[in-house]
């Protein structure tokens, strides 16, 4: 485990308690509250690799959180290439890691 | 054309300066459309918890968080502006005599059949704020090693730590309030980094140092992060950078190192440290694709250029904050407040803008000194192995950049991005744009890249789907009545 979501007991800014929300990612179910970007829910859940790179198949995580890099692009219900940093997670998200490789044929 | 509404404001960024701009405008009697690409106002500077998640003491994680929610619950209840959340620009067509038409698609980030707006506003505030620039280094393209504003929006935003146990790194101040946010998110901040040396940081900050005095307010801010550290015992370090991030699918450790004062790594001096996260950022990169789109002339240090009103080089187009200079949330209102009165029909000359302009004066100042200090030494590249990633989307090593560049013997950055596809991924350049730029520069050798291209022009500002680009839109301003009915209504004229 890496990345962890503050409990909220804990927290010093005293929040309410919050609303869970439960998604799956490759048919692993990640828990996480409302408010959450999927991305948030999915590092907390452990897993720090969202999609292998088209040329060399390397693994890809969250780099810039705030929607610049592109990096953290996944299926969510169906539509491909959503920055998961910026979209917000809802309760029962079907999140699909992309691996896009190159057509065959192209030089590698 | 003839105009319907001769003091429509439209401003592009709710952070700070954005926000000020809106309420200045407002202050002046012009109607005012605000957009941000977030469902948030406050910009990257406040961002904070979403709705759900409401919190008693959430001023604690912030600066300035009583001046947002002034500005904000002011905007917010004011009929006379409208905000649009989640409203990404992704073009601006120039037309003669006018700031141009701004091309909008609104709805979930990356979303599937947004709905276009279209907004031809008498006078235009580009408030599009900047991001972290981070150096490319070995290994950096792992996962667990984010930027500084990926720990800070991850800490504000959603109260979660991105590492256990991490290190920050990079140069600046900013490097201080990361660390502050790990630290009280619950990660342990194993030490930060600085890449600047004493004398650098020296240079910057000593001279004049009565110039600082007005500018107290980013001292306490600073202080404040200090304070934070000595708490948390996190040490930190001059002259010291991260080499090398190590892992086979994630990071495992980094490697840091003494630098010299170019910054260039000195051998023998490397440490190995185990960690989980890694954050690092060397500075920042204003957003200027809007800017560059509306027509706006741009200094030499690659800034937008203004004038004593914010206006830029196109009539009726201004920009205030981060794009203008990097200088922090402060000098961003200052700014911003300038450049909302004067689009509003106001003079720069104008008795309500000398505080602002003061506080202007005073907080470039200020951010003259951070670039003295904590600006990029030319020395950085050496850190680069053959196959280190420089365009993370491209996945085009250093190697293969220098290679083409040395075969090729082209002096043509457009040229040379073709053939190496460096900068041409789907992040358009905005990560690694400027380092590829310095290295290929670095490699022709006398008189460096000859096509004055930049890596900063980006037609297409964002990627919008083919459905989305196929389907109609509304057109907002001129035809005030034809706005869509889920929009907020049209602006009302007059002061509140």
């Amino acid at each position: 485990m890496t990345a962890r979501l503050l409990p909220f007991g804990d927290d010093p800014i005293k929040p309410a308690p919050p609303t869970p929300v439960t998604i799956t990612v490759d048919g692993v179910p990640a828990n996480g509250v409302a408010g959450q970007s999927l991305a948030g829910v999915i590092l907390a859940s452990g897993t720090l690799a969202l999609r292998l790179t088209s040329a060399q198949g390397r693994p890809r995580g969250v780099f810039c959180g705030i929607g610049v890099c592109y990096d953290c692009l996944v299926e969510v219900n169906g539509q491909r290439d959503v920055r998961a940093c910026q979209r917000r997670a809802a309760d029962g998200d079907v999140v699909t890691t992309q691996h896009d490789r190159r057509p065959s044929g192209d030089a590698a | 054309m003839s105009r319907v509404l001769v003091n429509d404001v439209l401003v592009i960024g709710a952070g700070p300066a954005g926000l000020a701009a809106a309420r200045a405008a407002r202050e002046r009697g012009a109607s005012v459309t605000l957009l941000d690409s977030s469902d948030r106002l406050g910009g990257q500077f406040w961002r904070h918890l979403p709705d759900t998640r409401p919190s008693a003491a959430e001023r604690i994680l912030h600066h300035g968080w009583d001046t947002f929610r002034g500005l904000s619950d002011a905007l917010e209840s004011d009929s006379g502006c409208r905000i649009i959340r989640s409203a990404q620009v992704w073009a601006i067509e120039t037309s003669p005599g006018g700031p141009g038409t701004v091309h909008v698609v609104v709805g979930e980030p990356d979303g599937v059949g947004r709905e276009r707006l279209a907004f031809s506003p008498d006078a235009m505030i580009l408030a599009t704020g900047a991001h972290d620039r981070i150096l490319p280094f070995p290994g950096w393209d792992l996962p667990g090693v984010f930027t500084g504003g990926a720990a800070q929006a991850f800490a504000k935003g959603e109260r979660l730590a991105v590492g256990r146990r991490v290190i920050v790194a990079g140069a600046g101040p900013f490097l201080l309030p990361v660390a502050a946010s790990l630290a009280s998110t619950g990660s342990t901040v194993l030490g930060v980094f600085e890449a600047n040396r004493a004398p650098a940081l020296l240079r910057g900050w000593l001279p004049r140092p009565w110039q600082l005095l007005p500018a107290a307010s980013k001292g306490v801010e600073l202080a404040g992060y200090l304070a934070g550290h000595l708490r948390h015992r996190i040490p930190y370090r001059l002259g010291r950078m991260v080499v090398a991030a190590h892992g086979t699918d994630r990071v495992e450790a980094v490697t840091v190192a003494s630098v010299a004062a170019d910054w260039a790594p000195i051998s023998g001096t490397g440490r190995t440290v185990e960690v989980d996260a890694v954050c690092v950022s060397h500075g920042f990169t204003p957003r200027l694709e809007l800017a560059i789109a509306a027509g706006c002339a741009l200094t030499a240090d690659r800034f937008v250029g203004v004038d004593e009103g914010q206006q830029t080089s196109v009539p009726g187009v201004f920009a205030a904050g981060e794009i203008t200079g990097i200088g922090g949330a402060d000098l961003a209102m200052a700014e911003g407040l300038i450049a909302g009165h004067v689009a509003a029909g106001g003079a720069a000359a104008d008795d309500q803008l000398r505080r602002a302009a003061r506080r202007r004066r005073t907080f470039q100042g200020f951010a003259r000194r951070i670039e003295v200090a904590h600006d990029i030494r030319p020395g950085w590249p050496q850190v680069l192995t053959a196959d280190t990633i420089v365009c993370r989307c491209e996945e085009v090593s250093f190697g293969t950049l220098c290679a083409t560049a040395e075969s090729t013997r082209s002096r043509s950055l457009r040229a040379l991005k073709l053939s190496t596809r460096a900068g041409l991924g789907i992040c358009q350049g905005r990560v690694c744009g400027r380092s590829v730029e310095e290295l290929l520069a670095a490699r022709v050798g006398d008189g460096g890249l000859g096509d004055g291209v930049t890596t900063d022009r980006r037609p297409i500002a964002a990627p919008i789907r083919l459905g989305e680009l196929a389907a109609d839109h509304h057109g907002l301003g001129l035809t005030p009545d034809h706005h869509s009915p889920e929009l907020p209504p049209h602006p009302t004229k007059g002061t509140k």
